[in-house]
Order: structure tokens, then C-alpha cells, then sequence
């Protein structure tokens, strides 16, 4: 998702003069979701990310979903930059996955770094459009004229127009192909802190989220599904359903996922709760033959198994690892586990569809609506143009609302039930039947000179591929490329002569899909604590030990830096306090943390946490330091608390009580900088996590002497 | 079914539901007020926090049946008319939601704290707001928010301390 290309020469709409915008609803505003389509001022298209009326009010759209990531605020934040509005001036829509916005997709930290540029055009050309209306009309140079504040001013008289006044003529012409862009130390949003204008109805309830959403005369329904994963429905005996005033209908149902699509028994009722009791008095005889033997465990020594094999190269190869391993004078090895892990955000899976002949309408929170037009649209097999796509804010996300096996089962019930259906997951749904961040192994070797110097280094990363299952794809022969994150030279530059990179994929039907972070997350634990094993091992300072290996990459010197000034970096600040560090570079962004801990009674308590963020140049520093904050916490419940885990085919935690994640009374002190910097933008919502967990195993290890490989792992136990 | 009729943030509204429909779901489905948020449906997370008489309840675990007569339910629509409670306030300014679907059942628990306690200390903090989950993670500017807010609503000559700039010491 680095690439993106907005096509700024768009002679169609210079056409469409008088084009009318299509309602639709918009989180955070208004109060109805129907399918309204009412005729407002004439909003004429500069380009499809900016609508102007001639009475001057401003459209500007956001292309990414907000799932809390912040880009409500940092998406329009381009096109506002560059089009010399504030973004209190403007109106804010969501885009609703049409062509002609290009990709409509957060996930992978993409949003600022793939739209920095294309949006930003997008802007300049609007604005150079509205300047050049102006000189037409004053009948003077466009170099005597400039925009500010929504307006074009002519400098030598100092005579203005508004963009209203301006954008009929602005829309008849030729849309530039390559507007000049501001000057960074011109910018007046970007890279200031400045409020986002989600915020406000975040505090007040009047936020829409897809559990908001009500389309008239629509069916709630809370479906069955098996506990044992993917087993079939025998029979259903429905009397008792039947019986709970409100019920409308039992249906056999399905749950298409990418590798599997599974029967259900879905209750459709007037209300959310009565769907619900009528869920809980059915009785269904499930057939589980096949999926009953499914066990994390199994999956695990399956795992340890393939650790055996050398698995399948990624990219990057350097030198002989093996050669090098049997000069070295100190050879380690190691092992590292992590957890299968529920994205559980607090707002659970939950959509609304309407099938209507060939067409379909969908109200959901979603990562991507262009995504989910052609899902839809392949489910149902009707065309792309059949499908309508409303967006809402996500409460929460972290990957899983990029997976729309919740969406598609609203259209199946909707199609069968003939009205509109909304699904909503209860909370053990969510955590019963994933997807999943995947468990993963990570086996590492690495070896040492007699002069404490690395010569060599195997990073093989072994689990289930999310390719593999969300696309399909065999890796029995080649490496899955998704798994080099963290872990290739490019975002491990540590100057080794002798490295390797594998990966082996082992296939489970446990259901996963990327989860914050991705193979970062998992990555980063077992290749930052490796390399600490073999600072120890060298007996040099683990701080000391990466700078000097990262030589040639001054970018995560300076972070190293940065990180060490900032945390009074100590190996042993007190004899009873230790400091340990971690960094990973993921989706083009650079994080460190340095993590203080001590003893506390029987086990460790995480004294605080101190964290540098290099991402090149910001939209919002203040939301930067948000994210990584957030992607501190997270990374500690991931570290911390416990993961899934199935027995017999089943999920063995079920709600918030088995499947806990951190909560105010545990968050140690957070301490986050952002590097300040010019080089250009990369991702923000997930390179805060992945050197979590390893700065705080190896504080620990510090302190302790112990070294811990598998997560999760309880403080009061070590 | 029964009749039922309760007290939301000051206006009266009249239901014909099942006794046993948690009060969450009679505030969100029938009384059409959809700031109040379902997460768990087992007390465990916080998010369908709303006042009983000023007391925070999780209304996702509490069946209308329980809630007598004359008793005062509010909901986050409920603390102010204009966004201008002193924790939404300190919300903004801190810039506390990410997500913000937990926030109402944050704001709700933070506004019952400062009431019964003016003054909170970390420890009255973690106290009180540990029984809600913010899974973005947003605890450390909670926190903060929940600090700014009793210092203003003390600070009772007025000023507005402005925004502030992040710094973390």
C-alpha cells in the first residue's frame, strides 16, 4: 500500500457543473441514517476530494475510516493544507468506497504515508484553480494573486474573493496536473498540534458508530454459531424461540470467511434482546466431527517441529550462516512464543444490510469501503455499482473490521429475510470465534567472534500465513513475504555479515487475520530479545552493543539516542531497578522504548515506560504520541495478559473476564516523543507496538538474570 | 412484557418490554438515546455506564425491572446541554478518545467520581475507573483529564486553564 496515485486531471467532472452530492450519513452528525438522498446546494467538484457550493460552504472528504487512528482529522488535514482552509471551516464526509476516491483503506499505517503526496495535490490543484478564477476575473497575472483563509486575494490591491464566489468559474477549468505543493515551513495543519474535530462528539454521545446505525423496519439478529469451530448444523428445534415475544424468524444462515464458510442458525426479532433469549432457547444438535481435535497445543508442537527445518528463504540472504555458526566462538539459540490474540475492541462486530433485488445497501464500520463494495458485490455476484456502502466510525478496530465475514452474513440474513438486517456479536462472538492474530514461533541462531562481534544471525518465523488464508496463497515452496516485517535487513539494518531470514507457514482452521501491528508484533519479541541475549552474551551493554551494529543506519542511531537522553538511559539505576530497550522499525517507522522495572513483593513492577517515534514528518504530533501510547498499552495486554487458546475446537476464553486486557489501575507511566524530522511521512497507527514486549523482557532480564521466551508471562510469577 | 416508566435525563418515557431487558438495551433500542454503548454484557468493560441516581450502574447488567420508581436515570446525553461539563471539558482539551466508543461509559464514571470525591488521588482514580476497559488505550490522558477536571470545577473564579500542550513529565 506504498503506492497510490490520484488522478488530478480529471476533465470529467470539469463537466458535471451543478452536480448534486448524494446524503449520506456521516459519523458524528445528524441523527438519521436512512438512505436519504435530499437535494442540497449545488456542490460543484474542484476535484472528488473537494465540494464547493456558491454560498461558500466546503466539502472536504476523508478517504481512510476512523477506528480511532485519527484519520477524521489527518486525511482532510492534506487537502485542507493545501487548499489554505482551516478545518473548522469545512464539513467532513466519509467517502462511501466510489471509484473515483481511489483507495478507501486504513490498515497497514497507510493512510498519511500513501496519501501524503496524492492528496495534497489534490488541494494545490483546487487551490491553483480558484487563483487562476480569480486572476480571470480581476483580468490580472494568477502570479499577483494568492489563497488564504478560504479566499483568493490579488496582493498589489488587496481586493479578495471568496472560494464561493469563484467556483463555478474554478470548475470549468483544466485541472493542473502538477500543482506546485506548500513549502513544509509554510504548513499551518500539517505537523502542528492542533484539536481533532471528532473529538467533541466523543464526549458528548452524539459520535455515530455502527452500533448506532437504524434503518427503518429493520430485523435485529444475534446468530449461533458452532462452539466447536466450523462444525455443522445437524438440526435445529426452534419451539422455544419461537415462543419470545418479538421473534419474527429462525433461519439457517452462514458465516463466509475467506478459508471457510460455516452454517449458523441466526434469530431475527424486533429488538436486539429478544433475538438474543431466542438465540439462547434454541436447540441445536451440531456435528463436529473433524474440528473437535483443533488445540493451540497441537498447533504449537506442530510448530516446534517445523523449527527443526530450515523453512524457506525470505529475500535478503547475506553470506553463510551455517559456515559462519561453525567458526563462531560463541553460538546461541533460542525460541520464542507468542499467543494467538483477539482484537477484542470494545465495539463488537455489528452491520446492517438491505438487499433489494439485485441491489444491496450496507451500514457498518468498516476499513474499507472500496474493499467491501467488492466483497459484496462477489457475494452476491451483482455489479460494483449495486452496492451502497455507509461508514461509520469504529469503535475500535485493530484489523479485525477489514474482515467482513460479519458484514456478509447481515446481506445472507437480509436476502433470506427480505428486510433490513442488523447483526450485532455479543461480546463472547467476538472472542469465541476470531479471527486471530496468529501464535507464531520464532526460532533464532546467532553467533559470536572472540571479539564479541556478531557474524552471524537466523531470524525463521513459523505459523500460519494471513495470506494463506485471506488470499489463498501456497507457501509450501516459498517464503510468505508478510512475515519479513521488523525482521529483514531493511527494518534490522544491523550490520551482520552473515544473516537469514525463512519463514515456514503451518496451517491451522483457527481463524486469523492481521491484528495491530501484524507479524510485527510477534516479530519484534523474539528478534529485539535475541539480540539482547547476544549483547550478554558479548558482554557489552545492550544500548552500546545495537549502536554499534546499526553504524551504517543513523536513523535508528539517532533514535537509539534520542531514547537514551530522553530515559536517562542506566543498565542498573538503582540495585534494585533495571532498564531494558527495545527497537523495531515497521511500516516505515522507527520506535525505541526503554523500560524501567523493579522488584515488587514476589515478582516485577514496570516502574516506566519511556518511548522515542521516528515517522518522518507529522500531520498531528499531539496524535502521534496518542497512538503510541495507546500501542504501549496494547502491546503490554498482548505481553501480559492472556491469549487464545482452543481445546477440542473450542475457544477457552470467552468475555473480558478470561480474555482480559490492561486496565487503569495497571498503566505504569508513559513517556512518548516524536523525533522531530523532515524526511517523509510513514505509518503511526501500529510502529509504536512491535518493541513493547521485548524492552520489557529484556529490563527483566536485566534485573533478573531470567529470560523470558513465551508470552504471555505474569509479572507476580517471575 | 410490562409497562414501565423511567426517568432519563429528566423526561419521562413510557416502555412496554420484557422485565428482564437490560436497561441498556431499553435506552438504546426504544428510548432512541444511542450514547450509551453495549461491550461485554457482563459488567466487565464499562461501556454502558449510566447514572441511578447519580450512582454509576452498568446498565447492560441491570434488567429495567430492578429500577424503581422515581429513580433518576442519566445517561451521557444527560450531563450538559452544550458539551460544557467540566469533564467534557477536560476530555477536549486533553484530547482523551481515540475511538472514543468507551468514552461515554469514561466520562460517566469520572463525572461520579468527581462528585463524591472533589479532590481524586491516582489511587481514588484507579479506584474508580478500573471497572472500565478503553482498549485504544487512552488511560494516561484519562487520567490526566480526570485531574484537570477537578482542578477546574475547584478553581471557581473562572478562568479556563488552556489547552494543554502535551507536555509529559
Amino acid at each position: 500500500m506504498d503506492t497510490l496515485t490520484v488522478d488530478t486531471s480529471r476533465r470529467q467532472f470539469l463537466k458535471l457543473t451543478g452536480l448534486l452530492a448524494i446524503g449520506f450519513s456521516l459519523p458524528g452528525q445528524a441523527n438519521s441514517v436512512l438512505n436519504k438522498v435530499e437535494p442540497v446546494a449545488a456542490e460543484l467538484e474542484l476535484t472528488p476530494f473537494i465540494l464547493l457550493t456558491k454560498e461558500g460552504k466546503i466539502t472536504i472528504f476523508n478517504t481512510s475510516p476512523d477506528m480511532g487512528q485519527g484519520t477524521w482529522q489527518s486525511v482532510p488535514s492534506l487537502l485542507a493544507e493545501e487548499l489554505e482552509v482551516s478545518l473548522t471551516d469545512v464539513e467532513i464526509r466519509q467517502t462511501a468506497g466510489l471509484a473515483k476516491h481511489r483507495m478507501q483503506f486504513s490498515g497497514g499505517s497507510s493512510s498519511i504515508r500513501a496519501q501524503w503526496e496524492p492528496l495534497r495535490k489534490a488541494g494545490a490543484a483546487a487551490r491553483e484553480m480558484l487563483t487562476q478564477a480569480a486572476a480571470n476575473t480581476w483580468k490580472v497575472p494568477v502570479s499577483e494573486c494568492y489563497a488564504k483563509e478560504g479566499k483568493i486575494y490579488h496582493k498589489p490591491s488587496n481586493k479578495s474573493l471568496s472560494y464561493g464566489e469563484l467556483v463555478e468559474q474554478a470548475s470549468k477549468l483544466e485541472v493542473p496536473k502538477e500543482p506546485k505543493l506548500k513549502d513544509p515551513k509554510d504548513f499551518k495543519i500539517l505537523g502542528k498540534v492542533l484539536p481533532r474535530p471528532d473529538v467533541p462528539s466523543k464526549t458528548n454521545g452524539t459520535a455515530l458508530f455502527g452500533l448506532d446505525a437504524k434503518v427503518p423496519g429493520m430485523l435485529y439478529a444475534s446468530i449461533q454459531r458452532c462452539p466447536v469451530i466450523h462444525g455443522k448444523v445437524v438440526s435445529v428445534d426452534d419451539a422455544e424461540t419461537k415462543k419470545i415475544p418479538g421473534v419474527k424468524k429462525v433461519l439457517r444462515a452462514e458465516r463466509k470467511m475467506p478459508h471457510k464458510t460455516v452454517e449458523t442458525v441466526a434469530v431475527l426479532a424486533e429488538n436486539y434482546w429478544a433475538a438474543l433469549q431466542g438465540r439462547k432457547a434454541l436447540k441445536i444438535q451440531w456435528d463436529n466431527t473433524g474440528y473437535d481435535k483443533i488445540s493451540t497445543d497441537n498447533y504449537y508442537a506442530k510448530l516446534r517441529q517445523a523449527a527443526k527445518e530450515p523453512g524457506n528463504e525470505l529475500k535478503g540472504k547475506k553470506g553463510d550462516v551455517d559456515k559462519a555458526l561453525a567458526t563462531a566462538s560463541k553460538k546461541l539459540e533460542a525460541q520464542y512464543e507468542t499467543p494467538f490474540a483477539a482484537h477484542a475492541m470494545i465495539e463488537p462486530e455489528n452491520a446492517i444490510a438491505w438487499v433489494q433485488g439485485d441491489k444491496v445497501e450496507i451500514w457498518a464500520p468498516n476499513q474499507s469501503p472500496d474493499w467491501l463494495i467488492g466483497q459484496a458485490s462477489e457475494y452476491l455476484k451483482i455489479p460494483k455499482d449495486n452496492v451502497k456502502v455507509n461508514t461509520y466510525f469504529m469503535g475500535g478496530s485493530f484489523g479485525r473490521k477489514a474482515y467482513f465475514d460479519f458484514i456478509m452474513e447481515a446481506i445472507n440474513l437480509s436476502k433470506q429475510a427480505n428486510a433490513p438486517v442488523k447483526v450485532i456479536w455479543t461480546r463472547e462472538d467476538d472472542i469465541t470465534q476470531g479471527p486471530y492474530r496468529p501464535g507464531m514461533l520464532d526460532a533464532l541462531r546467532g553467533g559470536l567472534d572472540a571479539n564479541g562481534k556478531v557474524i552471524a544471525f537466523e531470524h525463521k518465523v513459523i505459523g500460519e500465513s494471513i495470506q494463506g488464508q485471506t488470499n489463498k496463497k501456497d507457501f509450501s515452496q516459498t517464503a510468505d513475504d508478510w512475515m519479513h516485517e521488523v525482521i529483514s535487513e531493511e527494518d534490522s539494518p544491523y550490520a551482520i555479515p552473515n544473516r537469514r531470514e525463512a519463514t515456514k507457514v503451518i496451517s491451522t482452521d483457527i481463524p486469523i487475520v492481521w491484528w495491530r501491528s501484524v507479524y510485527s508484533s510477534t516479530n519484534a519479541f523474539g528478534h529485539e530479545c535475541f539480540v539482547d541475549e547476544l549483547a550478554h552474551a558479548a558482554k557489552k551493554d545492550p544500548l552500546v552493543f545495537r549502536q554499534e551494529m546499526l553504524h551504517e543506519a543513523p536513523r535508528f542511531v539517532n533514535v537509539l539516542n534520542y531514547l537514551a537522553e530522553k530515559a536517562q538511559y542506566k543498565l542498573k539505576p538503582t540495585s534494585n531497578q533495571a532498564m531494558g530497550i527495545a527497537i523495531a522499525r515497521s511500516f516505515g517507522s522507527i520506535a525505541a522504548y526503554a523500560i524501567t522495572v523493579s522488584k515488587a513483593g514476589k515478582g516485577i513492577k514496570i516502574n516506566k515506560i519511556v518511548g522515542v517515534i521516528d515517522l518522518g514528518m507529522t500531520v498531528n504530533p499531539d496524535n502521534v504520541k496518542a497512538q503510541t501510547e495507546g500501542n504501549v498499552v496494547m502491546g503490554l495486554s498482548a505481553a501480559l495478559k492472556p491469549g487464545i487458546t482452543f481445546k477440542n475446537g473450542q475457544c477457552e476464553q470467552t468475555n473480558y473476564h478470561q480474555y482480559s486486557v490492561l486496565r487503569m489501575n495497571e498503566v505504569p507511566p508513559i513517556e512518548i516523543h516524536v523525533m522531530p524530522s523532515t524526511e517523509k511521512p510513514s505509518g503511526a497507527g501500529e510502529p509504536g507496538l512491535p518493541p513493547v514486549a521485548p524492552a520489557l523482557c529484556n529490563a527483566i532480564f536485566n534485573l533478573t538474570g531470567k529470560r523470558i521466551r513465551k508470552l504471555p508471562f505474569d509479572m507476580d510469577m517471575i | 412484557m410490562a409497562s414501565f416508566t423511567l426517568s432519563i435525563n429528566n423526561q419521562s418515557h413510557t416502555v412496554d418490554v420484557d422485565p428482564q431487558m437490560p436497561l441498556l438495551w431499553v435506552i438504546r433500542d426504544f428510548v432512541g438515546l444511542t450514547g450509551t454503548k453495549f461491550g461485554c454484557g457482563m459488567a466487565l468493560c464499562g461501556a454502558c455506564t449510566v447514572h441511578l441516581d447519580g450512582n454509576p450502574i452498568r446498565s447492560c447488567s441491570t434488567p429495567i425491572s430492578v429500577v424503581q420508581s422515581g429513580q433518576k436515570i442519566t445517561t451521557i446525553e444527560g450531563i450538559s446541554t452544550n458539551t460544557d461539563h467540566p469533564v467534557q471539558l477536560a476530555w477536549i482539551e486533553e484530547q482523551v478518545p481515540q475511538c472514543g466508543y468507551c468514552q461515554s461509559g469514561q466520562i460517566m464514571s469520572a463525572v461520579a467520581l468527581l462528585k463524591s470525591n472533589p479532590n481524586p488521588t491516582d489511587d481514588d482514580i484507579d479506584a474508580a475507573m478500573s471497572g472500565n476497559i478503553c482498549r485504544c488505550g487512552t488511560y494516561p490522558r484519562i487520567r490526566k483529564a480526570i485531574k484537570r477536571a477537578a482542578k477546574q470545577a475547584q478553581d471557581k473564579s473562572g478562568q479556563t486553564t488552556p489547552v494543554q500542550k502535551t507536555s509529559y513529565k
